[in-house]
């Protein structure tokens, strides 16, 4: 990657193209191997797949909808992405990003009430999203503390994170945070004030601001790994943190502040979809991103342009998923064994390499370094 | 000796791994009770051989004869079952078992379906009885000391009643009093008819106990002797291929101001026992004081300590004059701290990054490097250009990851990168440790330059032979304390190895 | 495995005891207070104290599995899936189709497990990410079939949840079991008291026999296996494999002896929880079966404070809060981890692949 200025054009498009092979062809190795599934069930594996793309892409309304599924993913991939360039595997984007949902509802629906006055969307929306952030960024950050001071690996702590979340968010749902509306069943906050709500792009389609917000993050987050003397002290420490250490950076410190970046962007993730897309925070509407987002950074090789990508294709799947329900009848959650497939088929890339018969392996990851009890 | 049968025979052994030829039409025999030295280099394929012989690994081609019979061996298994018996360099040893779990390993005795530990104690005992090797089955491996660790690696190979006995690098963790011992303890097995391959590329060693000499370069066998017919010198080219100069040349020392004072330093390890127990000592620019002592004595944990690496317990430590006791690494490094750190992989490069980025792995941060928190590609690149340059760094371009570089070449780029900052101290562990004596050579030139350009050097090697011939005032360590520091030219190589032992000399324990 | 630790372990043990008991007290003898929660805590550690065996065959060896938490979630779907096919579409009676079920969890666990080992010991993936997928692929896996088996038109059952075989009944120890109100918990159900004879057989295999020795070793010191003619990769296959088995138990235990239903995603953290109860119990099966109580005894807590709601007083309103006191065996596998009641050292080569 820093060689980049050193090498031509046709190089690096090259270099693009070898990154590359690898994702795509475990795509469609676990795109082959899902339409065996559905065969096996009983469905067309070709009709699914046609009604999945129509889905995804056949219409402005698809395509609307496909942006807004990928918003989060794209945050919630950065998020986890980002931490593996820090060597550190956050497993508990889930839960940062219900709490960023939870801390930007409570802005959103709360604040006007409180200081009794309008709220300019300039200043509210703002306030609500920088909420959401910081809540994602502190409840990451416990974990990297915990890691730093303790050694007690972040892998079991972001998921014990991602439960106690899951109570907290189930308590203040149906307590403290519980819509009052008399006709009001479920778990869910009131809406947001107006003055917090993120606007759509086009009128009459879905898809909003955050959808640009997370391709700007996209390119921020690029710039500060690779420009910036922060994102080198982060990638030393993943690298090899006896070296960072050598080198005067403060090792436990760098763990802490790449717990909090990442966790930021799960709770931009979570304070995103409730200011630009439900106006309010309803409980189980984020089940599953956690884990989605870890697929999405490892099919994306960590890189942030790589993570944009792997969430639109995450986010088209998922969005084509209903009408392909819909159409052959076979049940929406097939995209989660594809994606589980694709996620088998990315982590192992020598499978891939194996039956694609493509040599050299890249260095790999490594992140298990024992518990450190 | 020369009449005895051959007991092991590799032909034309051929090894190739990715870009080395490891092995190239290697031969090499070993007859009955004879102890036949390997010497040779790091690097020059003598424990490719070992392992081919010892079923770690399959040679591209080529044969290998037991006892006359050609012999297939695909693993370690085969070549235990054929009476062939290796110790390790790095001792392949559990250090949470017991002896006599270690020993039984992979060959267990089992009464009614349980382990019987019992009858393997006793066969332990019986052994190390008979061949003089005194060690406590039921002691923790861990808890031994390294002298004996190697005995109970011996034992383990009689216990499968080994014939042959691969010996590598069998002394390099040994005090010279230990060497002494390990020496008898070969004969002692040749005497009973085992025959001992000594791998090792330390010249003395092989002169006072092979009966046979071997010698190996860049994969290639060079020439057979016996002790009789040659000498270090002789010895020494035919390992490197040309004259080497045993001795460095070095002018006198112009001690200057003090640049390092250390007092009563305490430091932990990590297991949290006391490594350093009460050390001061004090460098002064324009001195080489060399710290010996046997591995394991502490100097790990001082250099860290020293560096910052590692938390002090006690003490006070003073570098160019401010007071850098407890303080991490960065202040350290800025105080005037060059550091060649004895784990180079480990501590001192980012094998995954960039040549150019390691030569700025602590400076990074500074200007040119980087200003107002964003890097300089162009300065990092100047940089790179100007060191590969300067400290000869065999590399296809800054641009290739360190870890791609070979071993002598990623000791310059810490080289190149600690000597070519502002230091007043430098701080070298073990800075030539499995090195080629190229590049050996290259970097003992340097720190003496650097010593002559007036920085103060603390030299810490388990290697006596470099001590002796780099510094200038020698601290002997031994379980955490220095023992003495003495002037180099009023000390030789046996009040060392005893003060390396524990051993104070009559006139100073008086 | 320390005394000090158990000692910490019987006193938290203890004291949640006592919380039931000073609330409940007003309403039954203290005694038959302590003989439910001591039934109720050996009963729902069960899961944890199989995931931890699990864990303890893996890491032993030297691959660290964070897929426990998939392979039960699997094994409680497969199984029930399969005791369900046995009584509903072969019309076996209820028993041996449990049986049948218990079985095909076990040969689930062992089938994900499987791939965990290609994942983590061939193709030498980072073991966080292979244990990663293991659990995205269980969850996929269980979720797509649990919809297209029950829900979806067509499907063999017809679309309809068909009638479930019940569960596992319990098993009276002898003589142990007719002691008056200790008796009640020497009634366990049979997976229960099979994770409890696991935990004294995975003891004696770990340390009195030569495979233990072997899987030590090859946990301990790889190459130092190898070079004794140890073949390290079939340990290590072998070990992960007889782990899965376990995990795959422990997910038949939710399916077919705690409840007789399937719940997406109903393993709830359990497999995570359970390697936290192998660390605190320093990769041995008494330390971790004594840590799996501690997490059993928090859940018999909830569980008998739902039963006492309307005793608890208002100065320990907290408790009447099942959220609250749900928190208790996350927050309490955090404090473990942080190290605090005393360190533990994993084995030497865990999560490191052999490269020969």
């Amino acid at each position: 990657m820093q060689s980049a200025e050193e090498k031509g054009t046709t190089n690096r498009l090259r270099g693009v193209l070898d990154a590359l092979l690898v994702p795509v062809l475990a795509i469609i190795t676990a795109l082959i191997v899902g339409g065996l599934i559905i065969w096996a069930v009983g469905g067309n594996a070709i009709a699914a797949y046609k009604a999945l793309v129509q889905g995804a892409f056949g219409s402005p309304r698809a395509l609307s909808e496909t942006a807004v599924w990928s918003t989060p993913y794209i945050f919630a991939g950065l998020a986890v992405a980002f931490a593996f360039k820090g060597g550190l595997f956050n497993i508990g984007a889930e839960g940062q990003l219900a709490l960023g949902a939870v801390a930007a509802a409570l802005i959103g629906y709360a604040l006007p009430v409180w200081l009794g006055i309008q709220l300019s969307p300039f200043i509210h929306i703002p306030l609500a999203v920088g909420m959401g952030i910081l809540a994602g960024a502190i409840w990451a950050a416990i974990p990297g503390a915990l890691k730093a001071y303790t050694g007690a690996h972040e892998v079991i702590n972001t998921i014990m994170m991602n439960y106690i979340a899951l109570n907290i968010t189930s308590f203040l749902l149906n307590g403290p945070m519980k819509d009052p509306d008399p006709l009001n069943v479920v778990a869910r906050t009131p809406p947001i004030a107006l003055s917090a709500r993120i606007p759509p792009i086009f009128p009459h389609l879905r898809v909003h601001w955050g959808f640009v917000l997370a391709l700007l993050v996209a390119v921020f987050v690029w710039w500060i790994l690779q420009k910036t003397t922060l994102g080198r002290e982060i990638r030393t420490v993943g690298a090899n943190p006896d070296a960072a250490k050598y080198a005067g950076i403060n090792v436990k410190r760098m763990i802490i502040v790449t717990m909090a970046i990442s966790g930021a962007l799960a709770g931009l993730a979570g304070a995103i979809e409730v200011t630009a897309l439900n106006y309010r925070h309803e409980l189980g509407f984020s089940i599953g991103y956690g884990f989605d987002a870890i697929a999405i950074a490892l099919l994306g090789k960590s890189n942030p342009f790589g993570v944009v990508l792997a969430a639109i294709l995450f986010g088209a799947m998922r969005n084509g998923a209903t009408r392909m329900q819909f159409v052959t009848q076979i049940p929406v959650d097939i995209i989660s064994v594809i994606q589980a497939l694709i996620l088998l088929f990315v982590a192992a890339d020598a499978i891939v390499r194996y039956i694609y018969r493509i040599r050299a392996p890249q260095d790999r990851v490594v992140l298990t370094r024992g518990w450190g009890g | 000796m020369a009449d005895n049968p051959i007991v092991l025979e590799a032909k034309d052994i051929t090894k190739q791994f990715p870009g080395v030829l490891a092995n190239d039409h290697v031969n090499f025999d070993l007859r009955k009770g004879e102890i036949h030295a390997l010497l040779g280099e790091n690097g020059a394929g003598k424990t490719t051989l070992m392992n081919v012989l010892y079923g770690l690994y399959l040679p591209d081609s080529g044969e290998i004869l037991v006892n006359g019979a050609p012999a297939t061996i695909h693993s370690s298994k085969d070549s235990i079952d054929l009476g062939i018996g290796m110790v390790h360099q790095h001792f392949m040893l559990i250090p949470v078992f017991s002896v006599a779990e270690n020993i039984m390993l992979g060959d267990e005795t089992v009464k009614t379906g349980l382990l019987d530990r019992q009858t393997v104690a006793a066969k332990v005992r019986e052994l190390s009885h008979n061949y003089g090797l005194d060690v406590d089955p039921f002691a923790k491996v861990g808890e031994l000391s390294v002298g004996t660790q190697q005995r109970v690696e011996i034992i383990k190979t009689l216990y499968r009643e080994a014939q042959i006995i691969i010996l590598d690098e069998p002394t390099a963790v040994l005090t010279p009093q230990e060497v002494e011992g390990l020496f008898r303890i070969m004969r002692e097995l040749t005497r009973r008819g085992v025959s001992i391959i000594f791998i090792t590329h330390k010249l003395k060693e092989v002169l006072a106990v092979a009966d046979r000499i071997t010698v190996m370069r860049a994969g290639r066998v060079v020439g057979s002797t016996t002790p009789h017919e040659t000498d270090e010198a002789k010895l020494a080219s035919m390992m490197v291929g040309r004259d080497v100069i045993l001795t460095v040349r070095k002018a006198e020392a112009k001690p200057a101001a003090e640049v390092l004072r250390v007092e009563d330093l305490h430091v932990e390890d990590d297991r949290g026992l006391e490594a350093v127990r009460g050390i001061s000592f004090d460098v002064h620019a324009g001195e080489i004081l060399g710290v010996a002592g046997v591995q394991g004595n502490g100097q790990t944990e001082l250099a860290e300590a020293l560096s910052g690496l590692r938390p002090l317990k006690s003490g006070k430590v003073m570098l160019a004059g401010k007071d850098v006791t407890g303080r991490p690494p960065r202040p350290i490094t800025e105080a005037g701290l060059g550091h060649i750190p004895e784990d180079r992989q480990r501590h001192g490069l980012v094998l995954s990054e960039t040549v150019a980025d390691n030569m700025v792995l602590c400076s990074y941060y500074l200007p040119p490097f980087a200003r107002h928190a964003i890097v300089q590609p162009a300065a990092v690149d100047e940089n790179a250009r100007k060191l590969i340059e300067e400290y000869d760094v065999r590399t296809p371009s800054p641009y290739v990851p360190a870890g791609k570089l070979s071993g002598g070449n990623q000791q310059k780029v810490i080289v190149a990168r600690e000597l070519s900052r502002p230091v007043k101290l430098l701080l070298a562990s073990q800075p030539t440790r499995g090195l080629d004596v190229g590049s050996i050579e290259y970097i003992h030139k340097e720190i003496v330059a650097m010593r002559d350009r007036g920085v103060g050097v603390l030299l810490i090697s388990a290697e006596l032979d470099e001590i002796l011939s780099l510094a200038d005032r020698i601290a002997v360590m031994y379980r955490g304390q220095i023992m003495q520091i003495m002037n180099a030219r009023e000390t030789n190589k046996e009040v060392l190895g005893l003060l390396m032992a524990g051993v104070k000399e009559p006139a100073s324990a008086a | 495995m320390d005394w000090r630790r158990f000692t910490i372990i019987a006193l938290v043990i203890a004291i949640m005891i006592g919380t039931v008991v000073s609330i409940g007290l007003s309403q039954n003898p203290p005694l038959v207070i302590i003989v439910s929660m001591l039934a109720t805590t050996i009963a729902v550690a069960t899961p944890l104290t199989l995931g931890a065996l699990s864990g303890i065959y893996c890491e032993r060896a030297g691959v660290v599995n964070i897929g426990i938490e998939g392979m039960m979630l699997a094994g409680a779907f497969f199984g029930w899936l399969g005791a369900i096919y046995m009584n509903t579409v072969f019309h076996f009676p209820a028993m041996p189709s449990l049986l049948a079920g218990v079985i095909a969890a076990i040969l689930t666990g062992a089938v994900f497990s499987l791939l965990h080992a290609v994942l983590s010991i061939t193709f030498k993936v980072d073991q966080i990410i292979g244990g990663t997928v293991i659990n995205i692929l269980a969850a996929g896996i269980t979720g797509f079939l649990n919809r297209q088996m029950f829900f979806g038109a067509g499907s063999v059952f017809g679309g309809q949840v068909p009638h479930s075989p019940g569960v596992l009944p319990s098993i009276h120890v002898p003589i142990l079991s007719s002691i008056p109100v200790f008796g009640r918990m020497f009634e366990q159900q049979p997976i229960t008291v099979a994770a409890i004879i696991l935990v004294f057989v995975t003891h004696l295999v770990l340390f009195y026999t030569r495979w233990g020795l072997r899987t030590r070793a090859v946990g301990e010191h790889p190459r130092a296996a190898d070079t004794v003619g140890i073949n390290v990769i079939r340990m290590r296959y072998m070990n992960v494999i007889i782990g899965g088995c376990m995990a795959g138990l422990a997910g038949g235990y939710l399916t077919l002896e705690s409840i007789s239903s399937f719940e997406p995603l109903m393993s709830n953290g359990r497999g995570f929880i359970a390697l936290a109860a192998m660390i605190f119990g320093n990769w041995t099966p008494f330390g971790a079966w004594a840590a799996a109580l501690v997490f059993g005894a928090a859940q018999a807590m909830q569980i008998n404070l739902q039963f006492f709601r309307a005793l608890i007083p208002p100065q320990l309103a907290a408790l009447q809060n099942s959220y609250v006191v749900g928190l208790s065996p996350y927050l309490l596998t955090m404090i473990i981890l942080t190290g605090v009641i005393g360190r533990t050292t994993p084995p030497a080569a865990d999560g490191k692949p052999y490269e020969k």
